[in-house]
């Protein structure tokens, strides 16, 4: 077993005037690969910005330690340096700011990352030419004008060059074609390989994680965790998919509500 | 530059939400105050006797005091305080002195130059500057130009960098200055231009011979020391047929409690096939009053480049106004405006467009925080036999908090059915996604801030020689330090 990186204990969190998400528990251990699973507006998304810390989310109850820290009030600009990634579904964009510059301001934050502008303008070559991105990407004011699978493959260049302990992947690969597809599973594979870090997957798009090993699989319904298996739960959903885990959450807030 | 030690560092307020207020800026990089001992000052006010005063000083023609005398009196008769613009009523002549002047002469090397008046121009990076990227340089200090030098291979080709004084005493130029002097901007354009005419002191004179292109920008830069003082220098340039210049002025000040006032005049004149850019950065302290005229006449072929960063000053009034007169000239503006607390900076651009195929585009940028008013206003005038005359404005404001204000006023004269003219404009805020974006990449909030900022400002900065770019990305972080809300 894995040493703890992330646990999440007893969380309830939402907007100002909605809860969503309901005494959440969660474990993730170094290095492992987790997904989260569950239907639309379930609180998936809802679940990673709330790791992330964004601030349009109050934690009412619970905790989230991280790295043996307790994050649960921090900045997320804090959390990022103390290892945390979040991959958005719909990364913003902005404007007058240079792809490579932008690169480099984040790089240099951190005291483990700080290298020369040579040798960090090499690494950033390397992993454009294994992400298969033109390096006149690099000019190019942050996500301006870039489509879908441009945006994804800046997430993902980003993620290499941060080394984060936990990348939480949002929907990474919703509304992809097929290459892009390819090469975000390509990214995510050497984060797996090169960075060791630990993966929690947002997704219900399960052809994305055929080529991942996956350690645990994590299911949400209507901002619970009601599920909790082996990789072989995807199948599972696969085929039969989320009714048989919203009638078992009814149930058992029906009983709550009898006893 | 400003040692470490000299800069005192603010530290932000911090609200109920636990979120820091913007206090004044750190402005200490321009905020030292020189003494004015043994400095001429003249009354404060205005009276003929000042104005043949400061003629008698400079030991001018006739025709010069003649033309001082006649502003003064259009000076009193055209009425003061606008009820369009921003507030002038903390703006009384009677406590602005016209004139005061270090007592010193002009100088061709800075050693020559007083301690303490150097030191000055060496905090602003100015000598630096010059030897690193400039062909020539001139420094004004309140109302009198203290230092004057230009590189010699530019002399050689007939370049002419030097003050409207002294060109006035050369019998070579003075029928130039006689020319142009003054003929752009007439004394009767506004109460502040006549004021100009009655008092000003200082400023340049450029000529660029035919044909003649200058690798590297020249540059002057205002500084006004004297409390309750105005500065009224003068810009005339003429650039003839074929020639190039990069013309780039910067001012400073430090702040006072009283009103200061800046009413300077800019003339100029782009021949055929010419082309001038005319850089500003202006970072007036912000007890200012700026109202400053600058227009520019271009003939045919020949392109005018405007680009303009506005960081200081309580009031601006600020419109550079191009005629493009000869046939398929061409004016580009490119603008930003940064206005803080206290601040109310109308700014913005005018094109008279009466060549025919010519063509202005012209691009504004405004940033409004603390409270801070910023009106961008544009007029575009097609004149009657502009065929095809093409003209384009686009105006961008980026506000930061709920409690400032951005306006865009565009007027539009088109006289010409062949024109095609349009305009655009928006207004935004920095979005929460945007910043929690930047945060979940490990930037502070404020980090996150600053390079949206830098990077609405970006199409601007890009416009700069590097080192004013470096200069204005600094002036937009110390405006943004703590500015988290």
């Amino acid at each position: 077993m894995a040493s703890e990186l992330l646990t999440i204990s007893g969380l309830s969190a939402g907007t100002e005037d909605k809860p969503i998400l309901h005494d959440i528990d969660l474990t993730v251990g170094a290095g492992e690969t987790h997904v989260l699973m569950g239907p639309n507006g379930a609180g998936k998304s809802t679940l990673g910005h709330v790791i992330m810390g964004d601030p349009v989310y109050k934690v009412s109850s619970g905790t989230i330690a991280f790295d043996g820290q307790d994050v649960t009030d921090l900045a997320p600009d804090k959390r990022s340096l103390a290892g945390i990634f979040l991959s958005y579904q719909a990364p913003v964009e902005v404007p007058g700011v240079p792809l490579y510059s932008f690169l480099r301001t984040i790089c240099q934050m951190r005291p483990e990352l700080k290298t020369t502008a040579r040798k960090f303008r090499q690494r950033v070559g390397q992993i454009m030419a294994e992400l298969d991105m033109d390096e006149s990407f690099l000019t190019r004011e942050l996500n301006v004008g870039f489509s879908g699978g441009e945006k994804k493959k800046v997430e993902m260049l980003q993620l290499l060059l941060l080394r984060p302990k936990l990348a939480i992947l949002d929907e990474t690969d919703s509304g992809l074609d097929v290459d892009a597809l390819s090469i975000v599973s390509k990214g995510i594979e050497a984060y797996r390989r090169d960075c060791d870090g630990a993966l929690l997957m947002i997704t219900h798009n399960t052809r994305i994680l055929e080529r991942l090993n996956v350690d645990r699989t994590h299911v949400m319904v209507r901002g619970h965790l009601v599920a909790e298996g082996p990789a072989s739960m995807i199948d599972d959903i696969d085929r039969n998919g989320f009714g048989t885990y919203e009638d078992s959450l009814a149930a058992s807030q029906g009983e709550k509500v009898e006893a | 530059m400003a040692d470490e030690k000299d800069r005192v560092t603010t530290r932000p307020e911090v609200d109920e939400r636990g979120r820091s207020k913007v206090q004044d800026v750190d402005r200490s990089l321009y905020d030292f105050v020189k003494s004015e001992e043994g400095y001429e000052r003249y009354a404060d006010g205005l009276t003929p006797d000042i104005v043949r005063s400061i003629s008698a000083k400079k030991d001018e023609p006739d025709w010069m005091l003649k033309m001082r005398l006649e502003a003064l009196e259009r000076f009193h008769d055209i009425d003061m305080a606008p009820n369009w613009g921003p507030d002038t009523s903390g703006l009384n002549m009677d406590d602005i002195s016209t004139y005061v002047s270090p007592k010193t002469k002009q100088a061709r090397d800075w050693n020559d130059v007083p301690a303490d008046i150097k030191d000055t121009f060496e905090r602003l990076g100015i000598p630096q500057a010059e030897r690193d990227s400039l062909a020539g340089v001139g420094a004004q200090y309140d109302s009198e130009i203290v230092y004057h030098n230009m590189r010699e291979e530019v002399a050689k080709q007939g370049v002419v960098y030097t003050t409207i004084e002294d060109a006035i005493h050369d019998p070579q130029w003075e029928p130039v200055v006689r020319k142009y002097f003054g003929t752009l901007i007439p004394m009767t354009d506004h109460k502040f231009a006549a004021l100009h005419y009655a008092v000003w002191s200082g400023g340049s004179f450029v000529y660029v011979p035919e044909g003649v292109s200058l690798d590297y920008p020249l540059q002057s830069y205002f500084r006004l020391n004297a409390s309750g003082a105005g500065q009224f220098e003068h810009t005339l340039i003429v650039v003839e047929p074929g020639a190039n210049l990069h013309f780039i002025e910067g001012c400073s000040a430090p702040k006072y409690y009283e009103a200061n006032l800046h009413a300077g005049a800019v003339e100029l004149f782009v021949g055929d096939g010419a082309r001038l850019r005319y850089s500003t950065i202006e970072n007036w302290s912000k007890n200012m009053y700026n109202l400053n005229t600058k227009r520019a006449r271009v003939g045919a072929d020949a392109t005018m480049e405007w680009v303009s960063g506005s960081f200081g000053s309580h009031v601006s009034y600020l419109y550079p106004t191009t005629i493009l007169q000869g046939d398929r000239s061409v004016c580009e503006y490119t603008g930003i405006t940064f206005s803080g607390a206290n601040q109310d900076l109308d700014t913005g651009c005018k094109v008279i467009l009466n060549g025919r195929d010519t063509r202005a585009s012209m691009s504004a940028k405004s940033i409004s925080k603390d409270g801070g008013v910023n009106t961008f206003r544009s007029s575009v005038v097609v004149g009657r036999h502009a065929d095809n005359a093409r003209c384009t404005v686009s105006c961008q404001s980026l506000m930061l908090d709920d409690i400032s204000r951005s306006d865009t006023i565009p007027a539009m004269d088109v006289r010409n059915r062949t024109a095609s003219v349009g305009h655009e404009a928006t207004i935004g805020r920095i979005s929460d996604d945007t910043i929690l974006y930047l945060m979940s990449r490990g930037c502070s909030e404020e980090e996150a801030r600053t390079m949206v900022v830098n990077g609405f400002a970006n199409p601007v900065s890009k416009e700069l020689p590097l080192e004013y770019a470096v200069e204005m990305n600094n002036l937009i972080k110390l405006e943004m330090e703590g500015a988290i809300g």
